[in-house]
């Protein structure tokens, strides 16, 4: 577990499915925005692998919460995301 | 006879027998989990939430551990996904969705309501959820923190609703009674 709550992090901006066949837990529309983590959820095996019944090595997974105001221009500040997403999807601002 | 033209019951009576010849499942586990899968409802779920309500220790648990609150009011959770619990407070108002497919605590809900699979729902819970609560006459103050909770990964979550004004002295029956689907997805809040 690299990160602790309250850390910022970045949605990795990739896009996967554009190489090729895959399966992603990480929503489109989060990709390349800021968040902040919430808490630690324990580890799980990677779904991208389970998916296609390969060996699946456990990554941490994270509750990360995004102001909606990141996320859509007519988001409020206020109000926010809150998603499961694994460590390898996240990144130092 | 293509796979598609084979009748249904008759290939679901074929998976169970080469399920069980395979030493994968036993027919006892299947009967078990049938048995599981139909007993789920709305109900285990407002059960569950009536206890928090007049149960400190238990609220405490199912915030904590919500697999363990499930199981503690013997719901099979057995081979589950870990179930997660969000109180909703005078300050933050959780709304559950998945955007990526349909995850639900099926395991305390059931089958989730035809509506939460609609494509309508999902892109607009995350893109304007007070527009979409206003939709179910859901109206919350400005000052209430709205978390929309996508489901995207291991976990179930299910929302631990206010204990409405007027309840005060109820039975946890009575209590259970006025928990709807909705006010554990959070679209909805309970009310006398």
């Amino acid at each position: 577990m690299t990160y602790a709550p309250g850390d910022p992090v970045v949605v990795k901006n990739d896009w996967p499915e554009t190489r090729g066949p895959v399966h992603i837990r990480t929503p489109h529309y989060l990709r390349g925005h800021k968040g902040q983590i919430l808490r630690y959820l324990g580890d799980h095996p990677n779904p991208e692998d389970l998916a296609f019944a390969r060996p699946a090595a456990k990554h941490p997974l994270y509750h990360v919460t995004f102001p909606m105001n990141e996320l859509w221009p007519e988001g409020r500040a206020n109000d926010e995301l809150v998603v499961e997403l694994y460590e390898h999807w996240l990144e130092r601002p | 006879m293509t796979l598609i033209e084979t009748d249904g019951e008759d290939l679901l009576a074929a998976i169970r027998k080469l399920l069980v010849a395979k030493n994968l499942v036993t027919e006892a586990e299947i009967a078990e989990r049938q048995q599981a899968t139909d007993n789920a409802s709305p109900g285990q779920g407002a059960k569950m939430v009536a206890r928090a309500w007049t149960d400190p220790a238990y609220k405490a648990l199912m915030l904590e551990d919500g697999t363990k609150a499930a199981e503690a009011m013997n719901i099979p959770m057995r081979g589950m996904p870990p179930l997660g619990v969000l109180e909703n407070s005078d300050e933050v108002h959780n709304l559950i969705v998945c955007t990526l497919c349909s995850c639900y605590p099926r395991a305390v809900l059931g089958y989730p309501p035809f509506w939460y699979k609609s494509a309508a729902y999902r892109s607009r819970a995350v893109r304007d959820p007070r527009g979409l609560l206003g939709e179910f006459r859901t109206t919350l103050p400005d000052t209430v923190k709205i978390h929309v909770v996508d489901s995207t990964a291991d976990y179930r979550w299910m929302v631990l609703p206010k204990r409405p004004a007027g309840t005060e002295g109820w039975s946890v029956e009575q209590l259970a009674a006025i928990v709807r689907e909705g006010d554990m997805v959070g679209v909805t809040v309970p009310s006398v």
